[in-house]
């Protein structure tokens, strides 16, 4: 119910923010998209050598294939632990709670620096199995690239349970019913059953994890040791390193493009009412 | 009712997962009564002087000092902005609501390094007027940290408000209660759970923020998060483990005084 008197109201209430925001974030972003077209010279020689740099090349190129492999683990994880503490009994619930949220509400250092404890040359995990006389030396098990998987699968679980949870909540259990009824396995009413009737949770929290798992830059750049970087860390090294901006500037609108059409999709999916959860 | 428990197959799964999530966090404790300057685990004997490190080394405690200083500043004014939004999406619906939802949550979406980027093109612009409000400024990186945390408000409070009897504002509304009227007396009341925790979420994402500040901030806003970064960084430094310590006692203590205030979730079964 709109009255003409509500004019007035609601610009004084939204204004301030929407104008905060179009001061500080949305000018800023098109004086960086400036920077991407006029340094070091006029024109689109950033861009050519975004499709053309072999050095720029292989960073994005590497950052896809990261970024692939931690959503395929990230999801198929979250789908584990949601599946239980959607469907699980009190304690298993309560539980895994604590095991998703409190890691999520803790510091991106301080759970790049628990992988760093863990895994360094005399970290736990290597005195251990030292002690254990499963290993001579130490292992080399961070500054590579299995490392910075498991710090970001580690921060994006969290992100995939919701949208899981909220297909699996949506399920009707007389289906899973009907099929016992038939005979089905608990494996046979799981696979057949359950997990397509989940599957559009499981494409939005695959989209979500992707977009979000693409800016990462402080668990790779620290786990990764500079061996490894990823197109983040790459946009920091041209700003601080090599000053460089308009290479840093050209990658920035260039994943902003990429993110934008990942939540087109993720949009188109959520108006076809394939999320599930739109109750 | 659930007909289908989790197989025993399926808890193992989440048990194995439920460690990993827990494991690097647990992994600290021990390390942080090293006596040692390596990160081993203490062997024999435990020791204090990490903590004590926190406690007497000048930059720590400027570094802590600091980031509550900017995280309260930015936690208020992130939840007044946040709320105040949000009040005008759900009370008048203005026309194009999705699309000032859509903007106003860009900074959450975008990627945090486009984010960087953008606002140290900001700050330095804003550095040509005066150096105490761009670059390396306590207000210039608060004024990052409000652009980051504001969309996590806004999602906050909208989720409060989604949850609010829209009848007990018409009420108000129909025997005569202007717009102020409504929002203090009857809408504000109802949501002030939901304020107060996008008031402390916003705090906690300032206080460990990195990403954005890396790139705002060089010798004189030394942040918390920024020196733990340089300290891990360079040659790790134990007195992480001890002020990771500090950090994750800190959020659990929050958690848990959170859990106490909240009402019982209505979807609670069986």
């Amino acid at each position: 119910m709109r009255s003409s008197s509500a004019l007035w109201p609601t610009l004084a209430l939204t204004a301030p923010l929407v104008l905060f925001l179009a001061f500080a974030y949305a000018v800023p972003f098109l004086g960086v998209a400036l920077w991407s077209v006029t340094l070091p010279e006029p024109g689109l020689g950033q861009y050519e050598r975004l499709v053309g740099d072999p050095l720029v090349q292989s960073v994005f190129l590497r950052t896809f294939r990261i970024c692939l492999i931690v959503t395929v683990i990230a999801v198929a994880c979250a789908y584990a632990v949601t599946y239980v503490w959607v469907r699980g009994s009190r304690l298993q619930r309560r539980l895994i709670e604590i095991c998703i949220f409190v890691p999520f509400w803790i510091s991106l250092l301080t759970r790049a620096f628990g992988w760093l404890v863990l895994l360094s040359t005399r970290g736990i995990v290597n005195s251990s199995l030292q002690v254990l006389g499963l290993t001579d030396g130490p292992l080399a098990l961070v500054r590579n690239e299995p490392s910075v998987i498991a710090g970001m699968v580690h921060v994006l679980i969290p992100f995939a349970v919701l949208p899981l949870a909220s297909a699996m909540r949506t399920v009707d259990e007389r289906m899973l019913l009907a099929a016992r009824g038939m005979g089905a396995s608990r494996l046979r009413i799981f696979w057949s059953v359950f997990l397509p009737l989940t599957l559009p949770g499981v494409i939005g929290a695959t989209l979500i994890v992707f977009v979000f798992s693409l800016g990462f830059f402080v668990t790779p750049a620290i786990l990764g040791g500079g061996r490894s970087i990823m197109v983040a860390e790459l946009v920091y090294l041209r700003m601080f390193q090599s000053p460089d901006w308009g290479l840093g500037a050209a990658i920035s609108v260039a994943l902003v493009v990429i993110v934008a059409a990942l939540m087109g999709l993720l949009a188109r999916f959520a108006r076809l009412g394939l999320m599930g959860g739109g109750r | 009712m659930r007909i289908q428990r989790p197989g025993p197959v399926a808890v193992a799964l989440a048990l194995l997962v439920g460690i990993f999530l827990l494991l690097p966090l647990l992994a600290v404790v021990p390390i942080s009564f090293t006596p040692g300057r390596l990160l081993t685990l203490p062997k024999g004997s435990l020791s204090l002087m990490h903590y004590r490190t926190l406690f007497e080394n000048p930059d720590w405690l400027s570094g802590i000092l600091l980031s509550a200083r900017i995280g309260l500043f930015t936690s208020v004014i992130s939840t007044v902005l946040a709320t105040s939004f949000a009040l005008g999406i759900w009370m008048l619906q203005p026309r194009f609501s999705q699309v000032l939802v859509g903007f106003v949550l860009l900074p959450m979406i975008v990627p945090p390094v486009v984010s960087a980027m953008t606002l140290y093109f900001l700050l330095t612009g804003m550095s040509q007027m005066s150096h105490s409000i761009g670059f390396d400024s306590v207000i210039g990186v608060t004024l990052a940290h409000v652009v980051m945390t504001v969309p996590f408000a806004v999602v906050m409070v909208l989720v409060a408000l989604a949850q609010v009897d829209r009848r007990i504002d018409l009420a108000a509304r129909g025997m005569g209660a202007s717009v102020a009227q409504r929002i203090v007396h009857v809408i504000l009341p109802t949501i002030a759970f939901g304020v107060a925790t996008a008031a402390l979420l916003v705090f906690v994402l300032s206080w460990e923020e990195i990403g954005v500040t890396l790139f705002i901030t060089s010798v004189d806003a030394i942040t918390l998060p920024r020196l733990m970064w340089m300290g891990l960084r360079d040659n790790v430094d134990p007195a992480i483990a001890a002020i990771s310590v500090v950090l994750i006692v800190v959020t659990l203590v929050i958690l848990l005084a959170r859990m106490a205030f909240q009402r019982r979730p209505e979807f609670e079964e069986e």
